[in-house]
């Protein structure tokens, strides 16, 4: 091929022409992409440094550290201990089977912990650590750390957790923590962020659950730089929250104890009170559990065993347990009848053994009769009948309101949970509640605490405190919110007359110190804390006259559950009353046995604060309350905390 | 007078060779290389081994392979092009069938231990193929309804073969290089008139027939234009890509944020942030004027590659020259608009800067060939 020189160069220079177009535009289009790159980075420039923020930056809370439960002497009830465990991290372990193998070995690690380890594992981002092991020994964490480098991905860490020192004394009352729920959630309005925390613990139930706002305090807040895929990278700031309020209880740790080891295995209920100030000393249901359990998360194995009690250990038998206050109800009867003016203290009755009205025949405990009886011998004696005849005089509406002044029916402002009100029945409530008019029979059924009359352990105690101190006490739990008293309620005087007061107290010394009273094997001997009681036996069945034609049978020849539940209320001393208590013993049998000597051994606990000296029981009885005591193996509850150290 | 004759008599030898490259364009390619080295140290989170020092030693290897070829005469360049053509489309068609499945496309032929990208070396093979066919051809014939038609086909089947990948990116590469050669060469306006009204009723019937059964391209073709046209519609799923690589840009401001100091890149919110991402990493880190310089380096490469083509008298040279100036040239205009939100995001690399060994090669090759054509220019 041939081409002259002119018309190569002809070409050449058309080329030229259009390489030189061609350069223009893209000088052009270079002008655009800069302008671009100017309207994005200078321009905009605070909008997207916005969003550049908004994507790293992951604020995280810091949980705070709950507040302690402390007895009233500053012993700490719940606490927070350091939770050793150890997780692990896919991407930095390589082989998650190798290093599992090399930690089982170890550490003790049940093939089924490793199995769902290695799951979660799987499941889970790489990056995000899992929970091996929780809640190790510091040895076995010590050996963990030693080891790290055999160790790749996994890391030793630290946690708070709760903790409960005095394991199955406080269940009932202090509750127990566990991690939030969707139901928890589900319940409140506006919940605090760091309920979202995973595994962040909260109250369930009992006082942990009650003064949750107290306890949780106020969380931190870190601010971090993560990743897209919300890996950490490191943290930038970080805010310190505030540690929830340490709360006081009014318990004392030791009595509380001594209580709950004095129970045993009985399915019982014990409370004391403080006549004047309405502090609670110790209020113990038996049988108990360990709430540490439900910290940790119970086996479904555990959690079984404590479904299947039929001495239902979970339930809080001093304010859940509603049962027929039997014969320490006939205080109230009392009051009410002299109140109305249709009895004196002095006014005789006469007791045959039976008592008839609307053509029924209503039965007094002592078939043969207490023969003529006043309000003094029939409290002492607990003859039924004369209080049948007064309270068919006085009419139930006169008692249901006595009742009320006393506390029954009324549901306590405690901050435990599921706390029954009772009942306290009158003409209105029946109607309301069956659609029925009264009968003359439930009269008669009320006026020994039978038939509709219901009152929880706890409501005993503060009868028996309000008629004790002829003021209306209440109960209090929580003595200190941090460092501030919390302040008594005001316990006006009852509208009662002293002299009918007096009357019904002089009764309740009978009942302990007379030569007829029905608890007198429970008396104390101490001069300086002669106490006053009253004896009372709920029948948790009715007897039939076929039954009662064979003669009653007695409550050891029946089966556990359908024997009588076991009554009774006191105070001491009698001269200046200090303390009150009430004692159910579920199916116990009789008030008197079984109750009474309970109730004895807590007041003296209270009343001498430390074990009871022999010295305060009938000289008889001295070699085997000795032999009592020393078999009971109570708890050394510890030194008591100040109030500024966190466990 | 034969040009062969001439060529020879003019052409330099031995060391001479040396002096007559076009050394701007070498240090300007050094530059852009380097500041690539620096943005993939950094976006690697302070790590020469991920990413920095294999695309140092590809860059070693690729300007070894720049200075063979620039000194090897441009004719013997020429005379291979019909031959380098047909073999990549031979390639090509091998792809096709017994290509390798990477990213949902095929592209890669494995030879033993060479990983050979067929539709990379097609951008420069064309380009020669192109540059020849209007050397060979008389000039005043250039617009001749049968002499279009036969470039057309040229560069038509690879275009074709790329697509079928599906490598939409390089492919529309492939038509804008043939179609900068065809109008350096002086084919008449009408016919790219012509074209573009042809393009422009393309594009109305790949929207028109969409969700038919003869729609043109993939779903997800067709969705990186939705997310184009409304990142926001979709900014966790398709719009990602295009919504972080904008925080990044923009959120640079002036300086930027330091060197390693870009949060988005760092913490992984960019996609492809060593690949075609890479820009937004530099714009983020060294701010508008980072960015802005590496756009003016860039502009001065291909300024000196339209100036060497100038000086040239050689068609085949000239024709050569512009067609790599151009494809660089689209490259960079198609990679900037695509992470500044101005394109969809189609997959093409910025030269010199991405990660990759085949396009930095080929890439260097073509460099190579431009400074061949300068070094034996007619004088």
């Amino acid at each position: 091929m041939r081409r002259t020189a002119k018309d190569t160069e002809e070409s050449a220079r058309k080329v030229r022409r259009r390489a030189v177009l061609m350069g223009g535009a893209m000088g052009a289009f270079v002008a655009v992409l800069g302008a671009r790159m100017r309207y994005l980075s200078v321009d905009q420039a605070d909008e997207f440094r916005l969003l550049a923020e908004e994507n790293r930056i992951n604020i995280r809370l810091i949980p705070p550290a709950r507040g302690l439960i402390l007895d009233r002497n500053g012993k700490l009830v719940a606490g927070n201990e350091q939770n050793y465990r150890v997780v692990i991290t896919r991407e930095d372990a390589g082989d998650v089977d190798l290093v599992l193998r090399r930690l089982a070995s170890i550490v003790p690690l049940s093939p089924e912990d490793i199995e769902k380890t290695r799951k979660e594992v799987e499941r889970r981002s790489p990056f995000v650590p899992i929970i091996v092991a929780d809640r190790l020994s510091w040895t076995d964490f010590s050996k963990i750390a030693l080891n790290a480098p055999s160790l790749p991905g996994v890391t030793p860490e630290v946690g708070l957790s709760r903790a409960y020192p005095l394991d199955i004394d406080f269940a009932h009352v202090v509750g127990y923590v566990g991690p939030v729920s969707e139901k928890d959630l589900e319940g409140i309005e506006n919940p605090d962020p760091v309920l979202q925390i995973p595994k962040f613990q909260i109250g369930k139930i009992g006082v942990e659950r009650w003064t949750e706002d107290l306890l949780r305090g106020k969380a931190g807040q870190k601010r971090i730089e993560v990743n897209s895929v919300g890996r950490v990278m490191r943290e930038l700031e970080r805010v310190e929250g505030n540690p929830g309020e340490n709360i006081r209880l009014t318990i004392d740790a030791d009595i509380q104890n001594f209580t709950q080891v004095r129970l045993g295995t009985e399915s019982a209920a014990v409370v004391a009170m403080d006549v004047e100030t309405g502090d609670i000393l110790s209020i113990v249901s038996s049988p108990s559990f360990d709430p540490n359990l439900f910290v940790r998360g119970i086996s479904q194995k555990d959690y079984s065993v404590l479904m299947e009690n039929d001495h239902r250990p979970l339930a809080n038998k001093t304010v859940q347990g509603a049962y027929p206050p039997g014969s320490t109800f006939k205080m109230v009867t009392a009051l009410a009848a002299l109140g109305a003016g249709v009895i004196s203290p002095q006014t005789g009755v006469y007791c045959p053994g039976h008592y008839e009205v609307g053509g029924r025949r209503f039965h007094c405990w002592k078939r043969g009769g207490h023969g003529t009886v006043s309000l003094g011998s029939a409290l002492a004696e607990s003859c039924d009948v004369y209080f049948y005849d007064v309270a068919q005089k006085v009419g139930i509406d006169k008692i249901a309101e006595m009742g009320r002044l006393l506390g029954l029916g009324e549901k306590p402002d405690l901050p435990m949970s599921a706390i029954t009100a009772g009942v306290m029945p009158d003409k209105a409530w029946v109607r309301e509640r069956y659609g029925q008019e009264w009968r003359i029979g439930d009269t008669i059924n009320a006026s020994i605490g039978q038939g509709y009359v219901l009152t929880s352990p706890l409501q005993l105690a503060v009868m028996a405190a309000r008629i004790a101190s002829g003021r209306a006490v209440a109960p209090r739990l929580i003595k200190m919110i941090g460092t501030e008293e919390v302040p008594l309620a005001e316990a006006p005087a009852l509208p009662v007359q002293a002299a009918h007061l007096d009357a019904v107290r002089r009764g309740m010394y009978e009942v302990m110190n007379g030569t007829h009273g029905t608890a007198k094997s429970s008396r104390i001997a101490d001069e300086t804390m002669l106490m006053a009681g009253k004896t009372g036996t709920a029948q948790v069945r009715n007897i039939s006259a076929a039954e009662r034609a064979a003669g009653v049978v007695s409550n050891d020849q029946l089966p556990w559950e359908r024997r009588d539940h076991a009554l009774f209320v006191c105070f001491a001393p009698y001269d200046r009353p200090k303390v009150a208590v009430s004692v159910v013993v579920e199916h116990g049998g009789g008030g008197s046995t079984v109750a009474a000597p309970i109730a004895r051994d807590v007041l003296l606990y209270c009343l001498t604060g430390g074990l009871p000296p022999l010295e305060a029981y009938p000289a008889a009885q001295r070699g085997r309350i000795e032999t009592q005591f020393k078999e009971m193996k109570l708890r050394d509850t510890g030194a008591a905390t100040s109030a500024k150290s966190r466990a | 007078m034969s040009f062969l004759e001439y060529r020879i008599k003019t052409a330099p030898s031995g060391l001479r060779k040396v002096l007559y490259l076009n050394w701007p364009l070498v240090l300007l390619t050094c530059a852009v290389a380097s500041v690539g080295f620096l943005m993939l140290y950094s976006v690697a989170g302070g790590d020469m081994s991920t990413w920095a020092a294999p695309q140092m030693k590809r860059f070693g290897v690729g300007m070894a392979l720049m200075f063979a070829v620039a000194f090897t005469p441009i004719w013997f360049w020429r005379n291979l092009s019909v031959m380098a053509y047909l073999t990549s489309v031979a390639l090509l068609l091998v792809v096709e069938f017994f290509g390798r499945v990477g990213m949902g496309a095929q592209r890669w032929i494995e030879i033993g231990p060479l990983v050979l990208q067929p539709s990379e070396m097609m951008k420069f093979t064309l380009v020669m193929m192109l540059a020849a066919y209007y050397d060979w051809l008389d000039p005043k014939k250039v617009s001749r309804p049968l002499w279009v038609l036969l470039p057309v086909l040229l560069i038509v089947s690879p275009t074709v073969l790329v697509l079928m990948q599906p490598n939409l990116g390089t492919s529309i590469m492939l038509l804008a290089a043939g179609a900068a050669v065809m109008f350096c060469a002086g084919v008449s306006w009408w016919y790219f008139a012509g074209v573009a009204g042809i393009v422009g009723g393309a594009i109305y019937g790949v929207f028109a027939f969409r969700g038919t059964p003869w729609q043109f391209l993939h779903d997800y073709q067709y969705r990186r234009i939705d997310t184009f046209l409304d990142p926001t519609a979709d900014p966790l799923g398709a719009g990602y890509n295009i919504i972080q690589a904008k925080i990044a840009l923009g959120s640079g401001g002036w300086a930027g944020k330091g060197f390693m100091q870009g949060t988005q890149s760092r913490l992984n919110f960019l996609p492809e942030k060593h690949t075609d991402f890479i820009f937004t990493t530099l714009a983020e880190e060294f701010g508008f004027i980072g960015a802005f310089s590496l756009l003016l380096l860039y502009a001065g490469i291909i300024v000196f590659c339209i100036f060497s083509a100038l000086q040239n008298r050689d068609r085949f040279s000239q024709l050569l020259i512009l067609g790599f100036a151009a494809n660089l040239f689209f490259y960079i205009a198609v990679n900037l608009s695509m992470v500044m939100g101005m394109a969809p995001v189609v997959g093409v690399p910025l030269p010199l800067l991405s990660y990759g060994g085949s396009a930095m090669l080929v890439l260097l090759v073509g460099f190579g060939l431009v400074q061949s054509a300068h070094v034996h220019r007619p004088r």
